[in-house]
């Protein structure tokens, strides 16, 4: 326990911004000492492509957690759709976006910018959400979170299903591609696109050190999410620090004295959910439709839960503790093991076939089995792991890494103005 | 306190009625009001009337019906029948919100805190209107400065109220904190907020000392100055009736009885309700 509380105390006395850079630089640094430790001459390459992906991971993942913390952590909305949601806003944007002249195989769609596809697919996302949340408001928390996770589950079959794969509807051809997905205008090509150009001197700089170009665009698609991730953050701050945060937050610890106090805590509801519902689809046309592909595989509900593991970690409740969750989530707990796995030394021995063998050389006192076994399977073990750290946060420290501190939601400064200090002494 | 404020503060006393059916311009009129759950009646056809600016104790024994009244008016139930009148207005079975926005707001018998919420927060969530509840005002750039003035005087007015109650120095303690006397502090503190013109007070001093309880009372004598009207539950008798000028008895989800504090001490029936004799 005292571990845990240690990192948090460090954590406490950092400023916010400067809280996350160093975090995000702390794990970019240890997945580069990783890379030069096991990539030899391709070093640097490696390392770029850990960094770029991680990036893109922890940028997607923040998106996603910041806007859960809206509906869950303030507002106390128990969404565990979220699979759904994004599944909404990137399928929009992909049938928004896919060229109207696919050519053979390809789901035609209306070729719009992506820009256009985005916001599009936002506002979808968005009006889908109210839809949601229409009928469970006037129920409690519990009917909210069965009507999202069926509703999620909904979407998914039914951007699956063939009947819907490609229609026509007033002479215009259009569809979802079934089960085998669609293709569109990648966001990931948009950003090589402007690297290649305008970026070319640092592409060819990043090529001088031996860094690949895809691994350049891979970092600047990261990058990019991470910005998108900071806006997120910066207009959720704004909402949360303010009157409406104010709502928000009071619903969720009562919500019928804050009705008693004259708020229409159904439209406040209603409004918060939208806002996460739009982000949401953001997230997964960006995140899952990264590379101008989507299938309804990508939109299971695990990942609900993988959003809903980083709040928790980072601190329900706190827009800071969101991101760093979605960064100790994604990067620590999702990412590196599996990178460890890669390359970690199994001491040239072959995974047993099983758990029991490998338990079963220790009796001989002979670990190697075992390590191998662990190393071979890390990427299914990690989610062992991901349980573990949850069960110990649950337990020990329930507000996460930063959910346990006092942000009062206010946009202004709330010490004893002067006028009313009445003589007495406040410091 | 000059003395011109000395007599208006006397002057309802004398004046108020002794009897509802006598009050001319009622605040709250109460007709005929039922409440089912399921088979048992809590509430079984109750009329009454609250003076506007009095403060009026509404008393009866355990399960008479006071509560889900309460709850009936405030709009946290839908009554099965009767109707509910606030200053003219049928108002019967409006949600909260809208009671609370015309006016009519209720403290909790268990107090509710937003405990995970400052002192300061739970004061400055109450005022009605305010600006920054739009979340689009609160994140566009120029739109947000106008906000942050709104919010700079609801600031000083929070303080403002909480320097009333004495609980100013808890501002920025989380409201769970609070010990059970302060909550109910802070529960007027942040009904006052909403700028009511009655408040519904459900059993304020149950589990208050009695410094603290004197306190409460100054500052409701204080608010009735102002033209607020009070509407108490409450189980403590001397309270009721060294302040109420006009007091409701329920029994058994009806108006037994109502009147001054003589009228209803002297009151066979009254008594055997609270003893639990055969009527």
């Amino acid at each position: 326990m005292s571990g845990f509380e240690d990192v948090r105390d460090r954590l406490e006395a950092l400023p916010d911004a400067a809280l996350v850079v160093s975090f995000l630089v702390g794990i970019w640094l240890l997945l580069t000492l990783l890379a030069f430790a096991v990539g030899g001459a391709q070093s640097a390459n490696l390392a770029a492509g850990f960094v770029g992906s991680v990036t893109v991971l922890v940028g997607a993942y923040a998106i996603l957690t910041l806007a859960l913390n809206l509906q869950w952590g303030y507002t106390g909305l128990f969404n565990i759709g979220i699979a759904g949601f994004m599944a909404v806003g990137a399928y929009t944007t992909a049938i928004l976006t896919a060229p109207v002249d696919p050519g053979a195989g390809g789901v035609p769609g209306f070729g719009l910018p992506l820009l256009v596809g985005l916001l599009g697919g936002m506002v979808m996302a968005a009006i889908v959400g109210a839809i949601a949340a229409l009928p469970a408001l006037r129920l409690r928390a519990d009917y909210l979170a069965i009507v999202t996770v069926a509703l999620s589950e909904i979407i998914r079959l039914f951007v699956n299903w063939g009947g819907v794969a490609e229609v026509e509807v007033f002479g215009k051809r259009f569809g979802t591609g079934g089960a085998t997905g669609i293709s569109f205008k990648s966001p990931d090509e948009v950003v090589a696109t402007l690297v290649n150009g305008p970026g070319q001197p640092l592409v060819a700089a990043a090529e001088s050190v031996g860094i690949s170009g895809p691994n350049v665009v891979n970092m600047a698609y990261g990058l990019s999410l991470l910005a998108i991730a900071a806006g997120s953050y910066w207009v959720l701050s704004r909402v949360s620090d303010s009157p409406f945060g104010r709502v928000l937050k009071a619903i969720r610890e009562d919500e019928t004295v804050t009705q008693s106090l004259g708020k229409d805590t159904r439209l406040f509801k209603i409004k918060a959910f939208m806002i996460g519902c739009a982000l949401m689809g953001l997230a997964g046309a960006l995140f899952r439709g990264g590379a101008g592909y989507i299938s309804p595989a990508q939109f299971r509900p695990v990942i609900t839960f993988y959003v809903f593991a980083a709040l928790i970690i980072g601190g329900s409740g706190s827009n800071t503790g969101s991101i760093l969750g979605a960064a100790t989530f994604s990067a620590l707990l999702f990412y590196l093991p599996a990178r460890l796995g890669e390359y970690f030394p199994t001491f040239g021995r072959s995974a047993p076939g099983n758990v029991f063998e490998a338990i079963a050389a220790l009796g001989s006192l002979d670990p190697t089995p075992l390590v191998a076994y662990t190393v071979g399977n890390i990427s299914t073990l990690r989610f062992v792991l991901i349980g573990a750290v949850l069960v110990y946060i649950i337990q020990n420290q329930p507000d996460g890494l930063l959910g346990h501190r006092n942000e009062p939601a206010a946009s202004v400064d709330l010490r004893r103005p002067r006028s009313a200090d009445g003589g007495e002494t406040d410091e | 306190m000059s003395d011109a404020e000395t007599v208006e503060r006397t002057m309802p006393e004398s004046d108020v009625p002794t009897t509802s059916d006598a009050i001319d311009s009622p605040l709250l009129e109460v007709d005929g009001l039922r409440k089912q759950f399921g088979g048992v009646t809590a509430v079984d056809g109750a009329s009454f009337k609250v003076a506007k600016g009095s403060f009026t104790g509404l008393i009866g024994p355990n399960g008479a019906g006071k509560s889900t009244t309460f709850n009936c008016i405030t709009g946290i139930h839908e009554p099965t029948a009767g109707t509910v009148t606030f200053d003219g207005h049928d108002v019967t079975g409006l949600a909260p919100y809208t009671l609370a926005k015309r006016g009519l707001v209720r403290t909790f018998q268990i107090a509710r805190e937003l405990s995970e919420m400052t002192v300061l927060e739970n004061v400055m969530l109450a005022p009605p209107g305010q600006l920054g509840e739009s979340a689009l005002r609160s994140v566009v750039p120029g739109l947000r400065e106008r906000v942050q003035r709104d919010e700079t005087e609801v600031v000083e007015a929070a303080w403002e109220t909480l320097e009333f109650f004495e609980i100013d120095h808890l501002a920025h303690e989380n409201a769970g904190n609070l010990s059970g006397g302060q909550r109910k502090l802070l529960e007027m503190a942040r009904v006052l907020m909403t700028e009511p013109e009655m408040v519904l007070l459900d059993e304020p001093l149950a589990g208050v000392n009695p410094t603290l309880e004197e306190k409460l009372l100054d500052r409701i004598d204080e608010l009735r100055q102002d033209g607020l009207t009070f509407l108490l539950v409450e189980h403590d008798m001397d309270v009721i009736m060294n302040h109420c000028e006009h007091i409701i008895v329920m029994h058994q989800g009806q108006v037994l009885a109502e009147g001054d504090a003589d009228t209803i001490q002297s009151d066979e029936r009254v008594l055997e309700a609270y003893l639990g004799g055969d009527v």
